[in-house]
């Protein structure tokens, strides 16, 4: 057994990533199509951040009976009540919108009221009140902040690199986007402030990689002057794939303690985001660099650029 | 060759031992810290409402209101300029009167229609108008136009509006005043350190940590507290103004707490208002030994009251508080002293909290609850357990798995430097003031597994250089050169990310921002620097033959 471990990976693999990438981009497209399907089908569980509303949890210091909490609740002339099991049997999380027309915070003083008098004995670790003009606020920013973000990142790309690369950064951005949207369409899992954070992550995260992935093709394209362009893929990837995996994995160690331990709350962004480690990695690999092969970058001016292109025919 | 340049050294040590220092006191008890020699920085970093617990508030100003009190008011000194009657106190000849159709004006929505019967005195009545008008005060403190537009329309009809400059100075100058009522209000109660901000045009955030009582916050802030003292109409019966018989210049109001006599017929004009008070004091009525609230008229409230009072022995007044009656006790003698007391429905603590209001005044507009967030203080330290333990195991996850990678000593030059990393996180978040939520404290993890990156991206080239012929030196040299700018490219894009996040985000979520902006910074520095001097070191120490990665 040789150690460290780093040994055992080859030092120059040669997989042909490339062979793989029209498959590839069939399952990425049907993948995508599928998860814009379900977000507008199933659509995406919006939590009381851009839906508005209020959220009670409640404590007791016994079991209680939810059954009896949705009843009472429900008679409430409420809208949309929502009673769900929180954990631990004597807790609940009690989700409703306002009557039309009615102080947000004295609704929640009378359910507050109310489920005193269900059971004595209860305390309100979480009060969330959201209106809706703030609602709206939120998910006109949070959607902003999403494009403004991918929009920087492709300037920077553009500018650091070409604006092919640009190009297929935003595609591989977009495949991210999407397929985690579709994700949290599928899972249901409680759209949040906190998950438009945990969307930007991923953005910076896949971001990451293709910039690792770009950068050694930048390199290898003035290296290698007459390599072909898919030659070129395949040789980056390869040799960036020790690194790719080992970041992908301490990422992916340092989240699942989190996921584990970090409670309710941070479980959600931390399933996310190691949804996102996955989708950013693959699609480093899969859809920034073959949309490339699709439109490839200019090699050092119009000559190389024709000789490559010559070079290029088998 | 593999040179390290002695500022990099310098910086190194210089930039970890600062970070030590600033970020100690985080470690340290609170009786230990206020030992420390004043020249130590004490400071900890501030945690988020979510970690320590407290309320979250979000008000928005309802400047309608204030608009359409200018401009009730606008109405009422016009219909009286018409008429050409004085104003009181006005000296001089009286004016013509103006003909003009309706009994009096109000205004309809935001705008105050007169039809001038005779068109011949349109001219005279618009001049009146615009001496009406209040110069609007700008941000600078000089004057931009008159507050009033004034427009004429067929048929001889005046329209008066606010212009806009005036309704946002008016709104500027209610939130500003709302502030300071609000801090007032809550100085009382002694809530340790709230947080009282402007928001945007008209909102106000109120940021109280460790407050466990929402809603009694709520309740001292959102009550615009108006108090004012009305005679009781008594020109119509209770029954005939139930049903809808109410005497132009009074109004209906409910009286809560009082099944016998539910609504009270007011007159609109206030006799006085809670603006002449000096003193509101919590206490108890001397006959029935119920709580109440004893206050004191300044000068001119007194006088006034007293004048009103005199003239009305034996009618009724209400004591009014936000549109709704307290009570309306009869006057039996004049009330000269200027002093009194509210009985009502009351408790020891509503009494106690309406003493509270009526000292720090009214808001000059009500508030509307747009957001409210609250955490238990249990919960908030639930969550820093919890985020603690999820941080150490993601670190010795992490710390087992370089190891078993790249073998102790490069290995431990990454340990070494993600430990660093997170005391300058800590430091600099300390020092800056930034604020830790609880996705902050997901940031700082994310951090710990994405900061190893750097020294991957680095010890994965070396391995490449000295695969492809170099020395050992050479390697380590070319592995630093060429992986570095893979790094700075790699890491502006997440703190282009973090960035917007920080822009856009708002509350927990700017937390997360802080902490991974932060985050990529630092961990430019412990990788690029830190691990450099680090790895350079231990080459010239060992003189190895070949890396041991």
């Amino acid at each position: 057994m040789k150690w460290p471990f780093i040994k055992i990976i080859p030092k120059n693999t040669k997989f042909g990533f490339v062979r793989f990438s029209i498959p590839a981009a069939i399952v990425s497209v049907v993948l995508c199509i599928a998860s814009l399907v379900s977000c507008f089908t199933l659509g995406l569980n919006f939590g009381i951040d851009f839906k508005g509303g209020t959220v009670v949890e409640a404590v007791w210091n016994k079991p209680i009976n939810l059954a009896e909490v949705r009843e009472r609740v429900g008679n409430m002339n409420l809208r949309d009540v929502g009673v769900q099991d929180f954990q631990e049997p004597n807790q609940a999380m009690i989700r409703f919108l306002p009557p039309e027309g009615a102080d947000a915070s004295a609704t929640v003083d009378a359910v507050k009221a109310e489920l005193r008098s269900i059971m004595p004995g209860v305390t309100f670790p979480r009060v969330e009140v959201v209106g809706p003009k703030v609602s709206e606020e939120l998910g006109v920013n949070g959607a902003l902040a999403l494009g403004i973000a991918i929009i920087l990142v492709v300037i920077y790309i553009w500018t650091r690199f070409e604006l092919q690369m640009g190009f297929g950064s935003i595609v591989a951005l977009a495949h991210d986007i999407i397929l985690t949207l579709g994700f949290m369409s599928v899972t249901q899992l409680d759209f949040s402030l906190t998950t438009i954070a945990a969307l930007l992550t991923i953005i910076g995260y896949s971001m990451n990689d293709t910039v690792v992935v770009f950068d050694r093709m930048r390199e290898n394209m003035r290296k290698y002057k007459k390599m072909n362009f898919g030659e070129i893929i395949d040789l980056s990837t390869n040799e960036t794939l020790s690194r790719t995996i080992i970041t992908a994995l301490t990422t992916f160690l340092a989240l699942l303690g989190l996921t584990v331990v970090g409670g309710e709350t941070m479980q959600v962004f931390t399933i996310i985001m190691l949804f996102g480690v996955f989708i950013g990695t693959y699609s480093s690999i899969y859809v920034a660099a073959p949309v490339l092969m699709l439109w490839p970058p200019k090699r050092g001016g119009e000559a190389a650029a024709a000789k490559a292109a010559v070079d290029a025919r088998p | 060759m593999l040179h390290v340049a002695r500022w990099r050294i310098l910086a190194v040590l210089i930039v970890s031992l600062l970070g030590l220092i600033f970020a100690l006191p985080n470690a340290l008890p609170q009786s230990v810290r206020d030992g420390l020699p004043s020249f130590l920085p004490n400071k900890t970093v501030n945690l988020g409402l979510d970690l320590q617990g407290g309320s979250y508030l979000m008000f928005e100003v309802e400047s309608q209101v204030v608009y359409k009190a200018r401009l009730e008011a606008v109405a009422d000194d016009l219909s009286r300029e018409l008429r050409g009657q004085r104003r009181p106190g006005e000296l001089g000849a009286s004016k013509t009167p103006i003909l003009f159709s309706g009994r009096g004006l109000s205004p309809e929505g935001d705008v105050v229609r007169v039809t001038i019967e005779n068109a011949a005195d349109v001219p005279e009545a618009r001049k009146r108008i615009e001496a009406l008008a209040a110069p609007v005060i700008g941000l600078s403190g000089t004057s931009s136009g008159s507050d009033l537009d004034i427009r004429t329309t067929p048929g001889n009809v005046l329209e008066i509006r606010l212009t806009e400059e005036a309704k946002v100075s008016m709104t500027r100058r209610a939130v500003s005043q709302s502030i300071e009522v609000i801090r007032r209000r809550i100085d009382e109660t002694g809530t340790k350190e709230p947080a009282i901000t402007r928001q945007g045009v008209d909102r106000i955030v109120v940021q109280a940590p460790g407050e466990s009582d929402p809603e009694k916050l709520k309740r001292l802030v959102g009550q615009t507290a108006r108090l004012t003292f009305q005679m009781v109409d008594e020109s119509v019966s209770p029954a005939e103004a139930a049903a809808g018989r109410i005497p132009p210049g009074s109004v209906l109001l409910p009286q809560p707490g009082q099944p016998n006599e539910p609504f009270v017929l007011v007159r609109r004009r206030a006799l006085v208002t809670g603006d002449n008070l000096t003193k509101a004091d919590p206490g108890f009525d001397q006959r029935t030994g119920e709580p109440s609230v004893t206050f004191q008229f300044d000068g001119a409230g007194s006088r006034a009251f007293g004048r009103a009072s005199t003239d009305n022995v034996g009618r009724r007044f209400a004591i009014v508080l936000d549109d709704k009656v307290l009570s309306a006790p009869a006057i039996r003698e004049p009330i000269l002293g200027g002093s009194g007391q509210i009985t009502g429905s009351f408790t020891i603590e509503s009494a106690n909290e309406l003493a509270t209001l009526l000292r720090a005044g009214a808001l000059p507009a009500p508030l509307k609850v747009m957001e409210q967030r609250t955490v238990g203080p249990e919960l908030g330290r639930d969550s820093i357990n919890a985020g603690a333990l999820a941080g150490v195991i993601a670190m010795l996850l992490i710390v087992a798995f370089m190891i078993l990678a790249y073998g102790f000593i490069f290995g431990g030059i990454a340990i070494l430097a993600l430990a660093i990393n997170l005391v300058l996180i800590i430091a600099a978040m300390t020092a800056v003031g930034a604020t830790l939520t609880l996705p902050g404290i997901a940031g700082l993890i994310l951090t710990i597994g994405a900061a190893v990156d750097a020294n991957v991206l680095i010890y994965e080239r070396m391995r490449e250089e000295e695969l492809a012929g170099r020395s050992t030196a050479l390697a380590i040299d070319a592995g630093f050169k060429r992986a570095i700018v893979t790094v700075l490219d790699a890491n502006v894009t997440a703190l282009l990310t973090a960035l917007i996040l920080f822009y856009f985000g708002a509350g927990p979520v700017r937390g997360f921002a802080w902490t991974l902006s932060i985050g990529v910074v630092t961990s430019l520095f412990t990788a690029i620097l830190m691990t450099q001097v680090l790895v350079a070191s231990w080459y010239w120490r060992v003189k190895p033959k070949r890396l041991p990665i």
